[in-house]
């Protein structure tokens, strides 16, 4: 048996062999790819030179000629006149993590009450949660928020009472001029203390957490780490006041003038925003937390309860923790729409990234080049690091089969 | 042990899902407060205060006891009235109002289609073969009856097109383009050539987490760069080329995602029978890939036609914009409520109709054991 080859290889010729032709295909594409780059490039550079646009960062260090419409905390100013594009950057980035930390807490919460409302055995309830679903998924959220900016919030705005007739509510004061809240101002050196007392104080609740269940393991008793670890954070938050209480200050909205100033002034725009971002997410996280309840089959809250498990245990043990690994992922990815969704800012006049970097500066400084580029990069950025929590959850909670 | 008392099935029913126990109880009555505090006045506003007749702004306002113009109390439905033209098809049809036949016709024809793909004595071939040819030849017809031009009526030039006419153009037009797209990307990152996969991974990752705007913004100012000198490129063209870029990367993905739930067997299969590549994809694994993800597709597509209402940033006169220019017009201003109801209505009508149709081929595609056992249920 010489011939031990199958008979029709020889007459296969090698361009039609599988391994060649990956090759030949992936160095077309290559090809393509180059000389389609080619061809943008220079027609870029052309470009760039017919209308005398110089691309350099250098634009980035020189005074930016436009206000920045009122911030509301600002982490990091902006003055006319003084402040650098490099400035109107940080704060279009300062804006947008303000809007992502403001609303994904809120939409949240909202979230699950209404998918937990949407099982609920009450049919008025649970159809009431549903037309409310039904209603802001199946409009834009574009619509939403021009609704809500300037249809719905205006005529509440305008019955709020003049100035002198303000309502004061514990600091924070409600005038037809604006709402104004109290601020707790701390010195730098208080500001940094705070970070390290909640450092320690989620590292001392790591720590619990892994006693407890090093003890149960051992003994089969349990210890109460909720109001365990409720009662560090607590301690110390306390302690850090207790020490550092002639370097925290309050700063409440005083009358000056005619008018109040002082304190957090959220402007009309950033409520609205948050306010549309808040229900339009809340909506999609609640099908996620319905879809994932539904997903435990009731034969395990069935097997909880001929444990002698109770309603709120068997919720908390048996159900939840297989439901969350159904709903983490999808919601993870709602927080990043969120995030990609504030961006609507720019139509109720919100100083967001896109709105004052993309659309203002560029305006500005025709340095498009370098404005997409930068920009293209804090989304990729927050993309990246969204898909890097989803990765690290998935994997964390992967069932662990023999 | 007595019998069981018999009562009425409705009393039955309202014990059951309204009365059951005492938080049941309360949360009902949570539930009516509730209604009565929003329907009864939202009713009042919308239908018993609301002006429906006359022509301009000023039968929405009536003299008040010091001789000034106040706003009635309820809906002024009369701008509706009087602008619903402008809404549906843009101003330059409400200009030429006898050539407001063309989006309408283009719009039953695209229904019709529909109605065709979804008839249940359509043979499965018959309808692959109707899908495939209105995909190819509907957005012509619908450039022909649209701009006119080439069918020798008054040409409407794209920058003409306006209102809900628009947003069904870019929509549509948006996941038409998105498809092959799609599937090349689809394929692409489930190859096993690493360039060609790292390529698709790239892209779609690129632009699923860039928001739309900030792709819309880039390409109204960047596309003209991109071009030799001198090339005009129209603002619908620049919107419809984002969309496109933007949608291709979710309809990869929802693709992908069916290519994976095809099962194993199926690929082996088809090479066993010595199929190549384009004959095992296009035969055996594409279309079941394509019939499992047509409910993802359907909500992407979903997703898409909520957010062409983004154009309006750039300028383009969608639906939402044609409201809110109209109602910043010195005629109607103060009327904005009334224009986003109307724009929420119809978006809702689009949307839900939709969502219900691919959650009836979500049910009915799903073949997993818990589905089968509801539906004997």
């Amino acid at each position: 048996m010489a011939e031990s080859k199958h008979p029709d290889a020889a007459a296969i010729p090698w361009w039609r062999r599988p391994k060649p032709r990956s090759y030949m295909f992936q160095a077309a594409v290559v090809a393509a790819t180059f000389y389609a780059l080619y061809v943008l490039t220079s027609n870029v550079i052309a470009n760039l030179r017919d209308r005398s646009i110089k691309t350099s960062f250098d634009f980035l260090n020189e005074t930016a000629t436009f206000a920045i419409p009122l911030n509301f905390f600002p982490f990091w100013d902006f003055t006319l006149g003084e402040s650098v594009y490099w400035d109107v950057f940080i704060i279009g980035i300062q804006n947008t993590m303000l809007v992502m930390l403001l609303g994904i807490p809120s939409a949240t919460i909202l979230g699950l009450v209404l998918g937990v409302t949407r099982l609920s055995p009450n049919f008025l309830l649970r159809n009431i949660a549903l037309g409310f679903v039904e209603i802001f998924r199946n409009t834009p959220l574009l619509l939403q928020l021009l609704f809500w900016h300037f249809a719905f919030f205006p005529p509440i705005y305008n019955s709020l009472p003049a100035v002198r007739e303000s309502i004061l509510m514990g600091g924070a004061v409600f005038n037809s001029a604006g709402i104004y809240l109290p601020s707790p101002v701390l010195t730098s050196a208080a500001g940094w203390a705070l970070a390290a007392t909640l450092l320690v104080a989620a590292t001392g609740i790591w720590w619990l957490r892994r006693y407890a269940h090093l003890r149960r393991m051992a003994t089969g008793q349990g210890l109460p780490v909720f109001s365990y670890g409720l009662g560090i954070l607590v301690a110390a938050l306390a302690l850090f006041a207790w020490i550092f209480s002639d370097q925290i200050t309050v700063d409440l909205p005083a009358k000056r003038g005619l008018n109040y100033s002082g304190g957090m002034r959220p402007t009309k725009e950033i409520i609205s925003l948050w306010f549309g971002l808040t229900i339009y997410t809340a909506v999609y996280i609640s099908e996620n937390v319905r879809g994932g309840i539904l997903s435990v089959s009731p034969g395990q809250s069935e097997a909880g309860m001929a444990l002698g498990l109770g309603r709120i245990m068997r919720m908390k043990l048996v159900v939840l923790p297989q439901a969350l690994r159904v709903i983490i992922p999808p919601t993870i990815s709602q927080y990043l729409n969120l995030t990609k969704n504030s961006s609507l800012a720019v139509a109720v006049g919100y100083p967001d990234i896109t709105n004052i970097w993309l659309g203002i500066a560029l305006n500005q400084t025709g340095q498009a080049l370098i404005i997409v580029f930068m920009t293209i990069v804090v989304y990729e950025t927050i993309n990246a690091l969204t898909s890097l929590a989803t990765n690290l959850y998935n994997r964390s909670v992967q069932i662990k089969e023999r | 042990m007595p019998a069981p008392v018999l009562r009425h099935p409705t009393l039955h029913w309202l014990q059951r899902n309204l009365f059951s126990s005492w938080l049941n109880t309360f949360l009902t009555l949570l539930g009516v407060l509730l209604l009565w505090q929003l329907l009864p006045p939202a009713f009042e506003w919308a239908v018993v205060n609301a002006t429906f007749a006359g022509s301009d702004s000023d039968s929405c306002k009536y003299i008040d006891e010091h001789g000034e113009k106040v706003d009635a109390p309820g809906a002024c439905w009369t701008f509706i009235k009087i602008r619903w033209p402008q809404f549906l098809f843009g101003l330059w049809y409400t200009r030429n109002f006898d050539q407001a036949w063309r989006p309408v016709l283009a719009f039953i024809l695209a229904l019709a289609i529909i109605t065709m793909l979804m008839l249940p004595i359509i043979t499965p071939k018959r309808r692959y073969h109707i899908a495939v040819w209105a995909l190819l030849l509907y957005p012509f017809m619908a450039y022909a009856l649209l701009n006119g031009a080439w069918l020798g009526l008054p040409e409407a030039k794209t920058a003409d097109w306006g209102g809900l006419t628009l947003t069904l153009v870019l929509a549509s037009l948006g996941i038409i383009a998105a498809f092959p797209m799609g599937v090349c990307l689809a394929l692409a990152r489930r190859s096993r050539m690493p360039i060609v996969k790292t390529y698709a991974v790239l892209w779609i990752e690129m632009f699923r987490g860039m928001p739309l705007i900030t792709l819309l913004f880039i390409a109204s100012v960047m596309l003209p760069y991109f071009f030799p000198a001198g090339t005009e490129i129209d603002k619908v063209v620049r919107a419809i080329i984002a969309i496109t870029i933007f949608q291709s990367a979710y309809t990869a993905e929802a693709i992908r995602g069916g290519m994976s739930a095809v099962p194993r067997g199926q690929y082996e299969a088809a090479e066993a029978l010595g199929f190549g590549f384009w004959k095992s994809t296009l035969l055996i694994t594409l279309p079941q890939a394509l019939k499992i993800s047509i409910p993802a597709i359907v909500n992407s597509f979903i997703q898409l036609f909520k957010d062409t209402s983004l154009v309006l940033i750039i300028g383009l006169l969608e639906l939402l914009n044609v409201i809110q220019v109209a109602a910043r017009s010195s005629q109607w201003k103060g009327y904005e409520a009334e224009g986003y109801i109307f724009a929420a209505t119809l978006f809702f009508v689009f949307c839900y109709s939709m969502s219900l149709y691919s959650r009836g081929l979500e049910q009915r595609l799903d073949t997993s054991l818990a589905a089968r056992r509801a539906q004997q249920d």
